[in-house]
C-alpha cells in the first residue's frame, strides 16, 4: 500500500492515466464483451498504433519544447514516397531472398537518414533563423509535401516487393512486428526524455529559452536535436505506414497530426512546454487506440464522428488539466 | 509622408516583389496585364483575401485560427442543404450561415479566452469537430446549389474578353462584399478604441489588462467575428463555385496564414496591417496563377508555396533579430 501510495504520489498525471486507462479497458470490455477481449481484436489493434503513436511521441518531444511539428506526416509520407520508388528499381522477383532483404534494410537506411536531414531543416529554421514552430513547420509541411507530389505526381504508388508488406505485417511469436518496432523507439525516446541530460536540456529549454541561454546551453543545438528525433520517428512511422497499405501517396494520414496532438495533450505534455513524460504519452496511445478500435465495433458510426469525438475529447482534455493545474496550485500555495 | 519609413517597412519589400514577378509573368507568358487574367486573379484571390481579414485580428493578439475553412464548410453546408425548399431569399441563407460561424467563433473565442490555451490546439479541435459534425451528421456530399444562390451567383459586374485566346472572365459580384470587409476591417483596426486592444493585447496582454482594455471581451469579439465571416464567406464561396463542394476549402488555412505573416503581420502579436496582409495574399494567388502561365506542371504548386512561406518568415525572422540587437546594443549605450 505505501508504495502504491508512493508511486501515485511521485507521477499523479500517469497514476491519473492508468485510472483512465483501466475505466476505458472496462467499458469497452463490458460492452462489447468477447468481441472486444478476443486475441484477433488485440492483434488488430496492435497493428494499427504504432504508426500514429509514433508520430504522437514525434509530437510530444517538440510540444515538450513548447514548440509544435506541423510536418511530422508529411515527412512521413515523403520517406514512404521515396521508398516505393527506390524499392521497385533495386528487387525485381528473381533478388534472391537474403539480398532483398539487405536491399529493404538499405532503403529504410535512407528513409530515415531523410526524414532526419528533414528534422534538421526544421530544427535550422527554429533555433538559427528563428522562425517561430508553428511558422517554420507549416512551411515545410507545404515544402515536403509538395515534394512528395512532384514525385508521385499526386497519384498512389504502388508494386512494392512483396518481401516489405509481408515483412512489416508478420507477428514473432504472436506480436506483430510494428509492436517491436513501436516498442524499441518509445523505450528508446521515454529514456532519452527522463534519463539522459538531453532529456533534462530539452525541458529547460520548454520551461524557458532564457533561463537555458543563462545556464550555458546551445539553443540552437537542443533545438536541431529536439527536431531531429520528431524527423526521424516520423520516418519510422512512414516506413510502418509504407508496409501497411502496401502502398505510398503524398496525403496518407491527414488526420494523424491532429491525432498526435490529442494524445500528447492527453498524455500530459504541457503545450507550453517543460511538463510531461514518455510514459504519459505512450498510455495515452493505447487508450486512444481502445477507444478507437471499440467505436469501430459499432457498425452506426461512421468514421467521420471519430473527428467529432477526437476535437472534442482534446479540447475537455486541456480544459480539465487547466482546472486540476489550478487546483494543485493553490493547494501549493495554501501549504 | 515619412518616406524613409515606408521604405524599411515589410510591405514595401512584398510589394517590389510582387511587382517584379508581376514583370517576370508578363515578359515570359506576355499573358499577365491582359483584361480576362487580371479579372481571374482577383475572383481567385477574393475569398482567400476576406479571410485575410479575419486571421488578421487573430495574429495581431497572438493567436492563430486554424478552424475558419471548417466553420466556412459547415455553415455552407448546413444551409445549403436544409434550407433548399424553406426560403427563395438568398439573404437568408448569408444571415443563417452567418449565425452558425458566430456560434462557433464564441466557442473558440470563450476557451480561448477563459483558458488561454494555444490558440492553434483549440481551433485544430474545433476544426475537426466542424468537418465531423458536417461529413457525419449532414453526411455531406458535391451538392446542387439552390436556385436563388445559384441565380445570385450568375449576376456579374462586368465581364472582359481577351481578344487573343478569346476567352471569357466575369466579375462577380462578391468582390464588392470583398471591398467592404476589407474596408471594415481597416475601419476596425485603425479608427476604433477596438483596433487599439487588438494591438495592445498582441503588445502585451498584462499591459493591455492594466491599460484597461478588457482582454476577455476583445479576444471573444475577434473569434467571434472570423466565424461570422467565415460563415458568411463560405455561403459567397458556394455562389461563385456555383455548386457545393464541401471539402474544397480544406488546407487554405495554410495559405492564408501564410500571407498574413509574409505581409509582415508578426506571429507573436502586436504588429501588422491590412495592406501588407492583402498584399502577401496577393503574392500567393499570382505565384498560384502563374505557374500555369509559365507552364509550369501545377504539382509544383506544393513546393513553391511551401519555398515562399519559408523564405519569407525567415526574411521577417532575420529583420526582428537584427532589430532586437540593434535595440540591445543601443540600450547598453545608453546605460553607459
Amino acid at each position: 500500500m505505501e508504495t502504491l501510495k508512493g508511486f501515485i504520489d511521485k507521477d499523479k498525471n500517469l497514476a491519473r492515466l492508468l485510472i483512465v486507462f483501466v475505466v476505458v479497458f472496462a467499458i469497452c470490455a463490458v460492452l462489447k464483451g468477447s468481441l472486444f477481449l478476443s486475441v484477433s481484436n488485440f492483434q488488430s489493434m496492435g497493428k494499427q498504433f504504432p504508426e500514429f503513436g509514433l508520430l504522437a511521441i514525434a509530437m510530444a518531444f517538440t510540444l515538450f519544447t513548447a514548440g509544435i511539428d506541423l510536418s511530422v506526416v508529411a515527412i512521413a509520407n515523403l520517406c514512404a514516397v521515396l521508398m516505393a520508388k527506390v524499392l521497385p528499381t533495386l528487387i525485381t522477383p528473381d533478388t534472391a531472398a537474403s539480398q532483398a532483404t539487405m536491399m529493404i534494410l538499405l532503403a529504410c537506411c535512407m528513409a530515415v537518414m531523410v526524414g532526419v536531414l528533414c528534422g534538421a531543416l526544421n530544427g535550422f529554421l527554429i533555433g538559427v533563423i528563428g522562425i517561430t514552430p508553428i511558422l517554420a513547420t507549416l512551411g515545410t509541411q507545404a515544402l515536403f509535401m509538395g515534394c512528395a507530389i512532384v514525385m508521385t505526381n499526386g497519384s498512389t504508388l504502388g508494386g512494392l516487393p512483396k518481401q516489405l508488406s509481408a515483412g512489416i505485417n508478420s507477428n514473432v511469436a504472436g506480436i506483430p512486428v510494428t509492436i517491436l518496432i513501436f516498442a524499441v523507439f518509445a523505450v528508446f525516446s521515454a529514456y532519452i526524455m527522463s534519463r539522459t541530460t538531453i532529456g533534462y536540456k530539452l525541458r529547460m529549454l520548454g520551461t524557458s529559452e532564457k533561463a537555458s541561454t543563462f545556464s550555458g546551453f546551445s539553443n540552437v543545438k537542443l533545438y536541431i536535436t529536439n527536431y531531429v528525433l520528431s524527423g526521424l520517428l516520423s520516418a519510422v512511422a512512414g516506413i510502418i505506414m509504407l508496409g501497411r497499405f502496401n502502398s505510398a501517396k503524398a496525403d496518407y494520414g491527414a488526420s494523424y497530426v491532429m491525432e498526435a496532438i490529442l494524445i500528447a495533450v492527453l498524455g500530459g505534455v504541457d503545450p507550453y512546454g517543460g511538463k510531461g513524460n514518455m510514459k504519459g504519452v505512450i498510455v495515452a496511445i493505447i487508450i486512444v487506440q481502445m477507444i478507437s478500435s471499440w467505436l469501430n465495433m459499432y457498425e452506426g458510426i461512421s468514421n467521420f464522428y471519430r473527428q467529432i469525438i477526437w476535437g472534442a475529447l482534446l479540447i475537455f482534455v486541456l480544459i480539465y488539466n487547466y482546472i486540476v493545474n489550478e487546483r494543485e496550485k493553490k493547494k501549493a500555495m495554501k501549504g | 509622408m515619412n518616406w524613409k519609413r515606408v521604405f524599411k517597412s515589410t510591405e514595401f519589400y512584398v510589394a517590389v516583389v510582387l511587382l517584379l514577378l508581376c514583370m517576370a509573368v508578363q515578359i515570359k507568358s506576355g499573358q499577365f496585364f491582359t483584361g480576362n487574367n487580371l479579372v481571374d486573379i482577383t475572383r481567385a484571390f477574393s475569398i482567400p483575401a476576406m479571410f485575410c481579414i479575419g486571421e488578421m485580428f487573430v495574429i495581431i493578439t497572438g493567436g492563430v485560427d486554424v478552424s475558419f475553412p471548417a466553420i466556412a464548410s459547415m455553415s455552407m453546408f448546413i444551409v445549403c442543404s436544409e434550407m433548399e425548399h424553406m426560403t427563395s431569399n438568398p439573404l437568408a441563407f448569408f444571415v443563417v450561415a452567418m449565425f452558425i460561424g458566430l456560434a462557433i467563433g464564441l466557442i473558440n473565442g470563450f476557451i480561448i479566452a477563459k483558458f488561454r490555451f494555444p490558440a492553434l490546439i483549440v481551433t485544430l479541435g474545433t476544426s475537426s469537430i466542424c468537418f465531423g459534425i458536417m461529413q457525419g451528421v449532414f453526411k455531406s456530399r458535391e451538392y446542387p446549389l439552390c436556385a436563388p444562390l445559384y441565380e445570385l451567383g450568375q449576376t456579374k459586374l462586368f465581364s472582359v474578353t481577351n481578344s487573343v485566346s478569346g476567352l471569357t472572365s466575369d466579375m462577380p459580384i462578391g468582390v464588392i462584399l470583398m471591398i467592404l470587409l476589407i474596408f471594415a476591417g481597416w475601419f476596425i483596426l485603425n479608427k476604433t478604441m477596438l483596433g487599439r486592444g487588438i494591438y495592445a493585447i498582441g503588445g502585451d496582454v498584462k499591459a493591455a489588462q492594466r491599460a484597461g482594455f478588457n482582454v476577455f471581451g476583445i479576444l471573444m469579439f475577434i473569434y467571434a467575428f472570423s466565424g461570422c465571416m467565415a460563415g458568411l464567406i463560405g455561403v459567397l464561396r458556394s455562389t461563385m463555385l456555383l455548386a457545393v463542394h464541401p471539402n474544397n476549402l480544406e488546407g487554405l488555412e495554410m495559405t492564408v496564414i501564410a500571407a498574413c505573416v509574409l505581409g509582415g503581420v508578426r506571429m507573436a502579436g502586436g504588429k501588422g496591417t491590412v495592406l501588407g496582409a492583402l498584399l502577401g495574399m496577393a503574392l500567393l494567388t499570382i505565384v498560384d496563377n502563374s505557374l500555369i502561365l509559365l507552364d509550369i506542371s501545377t504539382t509544383w504548386q506544393k513546393v513553391f508555396t511551401g519555398a515562399i512561406i519559408i523564405i519569407g518568415t525567415a526574411a521577417s525572422a532575420l529583420q526582428a533579430k537584427r532589430d532586437e540587437r540593434k535595440l540591445t546594443v543601443k540600450l547598453n549605450e545608453g546605460g553607459k
